[in-house]
């Protein structure tokens, strides 16, 4: 009886953090993120831009051996089907939550403001592991990752568009300074957002309380502060 | 077309079992078909990431093989007949253009042009084969264009050739039909819409700046065609058709996407 008392104290002391909206998009994009970001190195591989090539342990598009084997291809065929069904999912689940962060406030609320100012206060925090965490508000540091990495998502749907149909968006490629251009752009797209989600998760690892809101979107009201 | 057999790739010494599977008969290639589907389900990294074992993989295929069907018709309607590919001054067209099939150098096919012959069959009014001669007589254009590797490189020629829907006229094709394949002397195949082949860009093409297709791109004989990815642009052609039945191609059997556009 004590414990169901405690419980229900402790469930209306919880406040929303995360909205289930962005928690359902956040793991569906962390999907297709692994899918487009695996199968786009595979799909590199087949003709580098740089003077190295990505270990086929690490990329997605079926049994590399058996491709070799079989069609004398090293595992293209694959990546391609992984990279542009996952485009699908990656594109639609994007659009429901940009269209849900403009539409509901969400970015303005939790992105702005930033301002350079707060940026180097709390980059200087950081660095010093000073920053504290509070649940649900972001500091100008992670304001600016979130915002730089949303960036580098819509510059990666469209300079993915620019080199997948330069012919029937030939307009869009052109925008992105022709094909080969536009290549080095989603090649450098992905290298940010690499580089974003290994902070990201590093983060995750270092401030553990920060996961299961994420995936219950509650947090104890003590350490929250409640997005609306 | 991509280049399989680089150096980069262990199996090269699978040449000539993958050109035996191309000259099998349509039965065997329903069979490679399937093991193409059951050796290509491995997750890898994906199954070591999520730390689930994926079991019912052939399922896993079989959405993405619907999924490539939808990007099929996705790009089908995207496509744009009227709308024609970037040119490019004669300058900017390369000379040594890069060789790339299925196979090294040294199996390229040796077509005698004297004794050649264009076979074809299907919905056509005509299946008079063609000499070389007859060919060469047609009206002929040249287009600067950019030919897009599905690998990603991509490179600017200049070819000449006569309109593939002048041609497709001058032997009464069914241009109601939907598809047009094509049967090369090498064991390649592949196949286009309706739609692609009328396209204004879409050339039989005989030369290669400005000289007669050399062995290694195709002589006599080489679709040119702009709106799609390079592996859709046959060389080596001994045969075409136009159908209404499904014809697959080399690589599209083998996973690609089938209508390859750009």
């Amino acid at each position: 009886m004590t414990d169901i008392t405690a419980g229900h104290l402790n469930r209306i002391s919880n406040v929303i953090v995360h909205p289930l909206t962005v928690r359902v998009t956040h793991w569906l994009n962390a999907l297709a993120m692994i899918i487009m970001i695996m199968s786009g190195w595979r799909i590199y591989n087949s003709d580098p831009i740089l003077p190295f090539s990505f270990p086929v342990w690490l990329t997605l598009g079926g049994s590399y051996e058996g491709s070799v084997d079989i069609h004398n291809e090293d595992g293209l065929a694959g990546a391609l089907q992984w990279h542009f069904a996952g485009m699908w999912l990656l594109a639609i689940n994007g659009a429901i939550y940009l269209a849900y962060g403009l539409l509901s406030g969400h970015f303005r609320h939790a992105f702005f403001p930033v301002g350079p100012a707060a940026v180097l206060r709390d980059t200087l925090a950081a660095l010093q592991f000073r920053l504290p965490h509070r649940l649900g508000a972001y500091n100008a540091v992670q304001k600016t990752l979130y915002l730089g990495v949303l960036t580098a998502g819509v510059v990666m749907v469209l300079s993915g568009l620019a080199i997948w149909k330069p012919g029937q968006f030939q307009e869009l490629t052109w925008l992105f300074g022709g094909f080969d251009v536009a290549r080095v752009i989603h090649f450098l797209g992905m290298a940010a957002i690499v580089a974003f989600l290994i902070v990201h998760v590093a983060l995750v690892v270092i401030v553990p309380k920060t996961l299961p809101p994420m995936i219950t979107g509650r947090a104890p009201a003590h350490e929250a502060h409640g997005e609306h | 077309m991509p280049q399989t057999l680089s150096s980069v790739i262990p199996g090269r010494d699978r040449i000539s079992a993958s050109k035996e599977i191309v000259r099998a008969s349509g039965a065997a290639r329903q069979i490679e078909r399937r093991l193409f589907l059951k050796q290509s389900l491995s997750l890898g990294a994906l199954t070591l990431l999520t730390g689930c074992d994926v079991t019912d993989t052939t399922s896993v295929q079989r959405v993405l093989n619907g999924i490539s069907d939808w990007n099929d018709r996705t790009q089908a309607a995207i496509f744009n007949p009227r709308r024609l590919m970037p040119t490019y001054p004669e300058s900017a067209a390369v000379k040594d253009f890069r060789y790339n099939a299925y196979f090294g150098q040294s199996q390229i096919p040796k077509i005698d042009g004297a004794s050649y012959r264009l076979n074809l069959s299907g919905l056509v009014d005509s299946r008079k084969p063609w000499t070389l001669d007859e060919l060469y007589a047609l009206p002929q254009e040249s287009q600067v264009t950019r030919h897009v590797c599905v690998e990603g490189w991509s490179m600017i020629g200049k070819w000449t050739g006569v309109p593939f829907r002048t041609f497709l006229q001058r032997i009464g094709a069914d241009t109601t039909a939907k598809y047009v394949g094509f049967e090369c002397a090498d064991g390649y195949y592949s196949s286009i819409d309706m739609a692609s082949a009328l396209h204004p860009q879409t050339f039989l093409t005989f030369k290669i700046s400005d000289e007669i297709l050399a062995p290694r791109y195709g002589y006599p004989l080489k679709l040119r065609i702009p709106t799609k990815l390079g592996f859709k642009n046959p060389k080596w052609i001994t045969a075409m058709y136009v159908t209404n039945r499904f014809p697959g191609g080399f690589w599209e059997d083998r996973g690609y996407n089938w209508f390859g556009g750009v």
